[in-house]
């Protein structure tokens, strides 16, 4: 099965709905609760990544029977320091996004421990691309 | 303990999935910090929060924590609103303190997280 969500930068008031509905697809699907909690939380934070940082991106979820494979591409201002980014408590998130619960340099970290597979590729100014692998057992 | 007690001890009003009063809950997490609600591995915790926003509940739903306590007479906004219908989660409101809240709920016998 395959999904794709739009995701425009700074709408928060939307951010948070792909994962919401691939939850529910996991869970039509019968999938066991504790990795479809991986894996909304990966995807959660890493949409909330796009809407903070990003101006637009695109959400794209591959369910197959053994897993899920989520590609979040954005068009952005890229990653100047991916493994600052991925420094537990590093942020240059805005004042906005802080007020939104966010902004605490935990997302990427939280991604990286809820995935089976993790990927960055990133290029200043043009934007950022995630790939993350969870497998279903 | 129910959610139904819970709801009389932060002296709390229901917004949302009154349904889910006659439920028991035996852990709370109080954060203003949606990332850190994130981090955490157990569910059905009662998520206390000052952050009165749609991300709270969206929050809520992903950590499988169906019970929102929001401090301090915070605003339920529209958005919030349905969005808490929609994924049948229990707001109460209270008019309490974070911290208060968290102070009544832990001496009334609820767990820590940590």
């Amino acid at each position: 099965m395959h999904f794709e969500y739009k995701v425009e930068g700074g709408d928060f008031t939307l951010a948070g709905y792909a994962s919401s509905q691939i939850k529910k697809t996991l869970k039509q699907l019968g999938a066991d609760p504790a990795v479809i909690k991986r894996v909304v939380v990966a995807l959660y934070e890493a949409e909330v990544n796009i809407v903070a940082h990003a101006y637009r991106g695109v959400i794209y979820a591959d369910i197959q029977p053994g897993g899920i494979t989520l590609r979040l591409v954005d068009e952005g201002p890229g990653i100047p320091d991916v493994e600052m980014a991925m420094t537990k408590g590093f942020s240059t998130a805005s004042p906005q996004v802080r007020e939104m619960g966010f902004g605490a340099g935990m997302g990427l970290p939280n991604i990286s421990e809820n995935a089976d597979s993790f990927s960055i590729e990133t290029e200043i100014n043009k934007g950022t691309t995630l790939t993350i692998g969870i497998n279903f057992k | 303990m129910l959610l139904s007690e819970i709801c009389g001890i932060v002296n709390g009003t229901v917004v949302s999935g009154e349904s889910r009063l006659s439920q028991k809950a035996e852990y709370a997490f109080a954060s203003d910090l949606m990332s850190d609600v994130l981090t955490l591995k157990v569910d059905h915790f009662i998520l206390i929060t000052g952050l009165a926003n749609v991300q709270s509940v969206r929050t809520a739903e992903m950590s499988d924590a169906p019970y929102l306590l929001l401090c301090r007479g915070k605003e339920v906004s529209e958005e919030m609103l349905k969005l808490a219908i929609e994924n049948n989660i229990l707001i109460i409101k209270s008019p309490f303190s974070m911290f208060k809240c968290a102070g009544l709920l832990y001496s009334a016998g609820i767990k820590p997280v940590y």
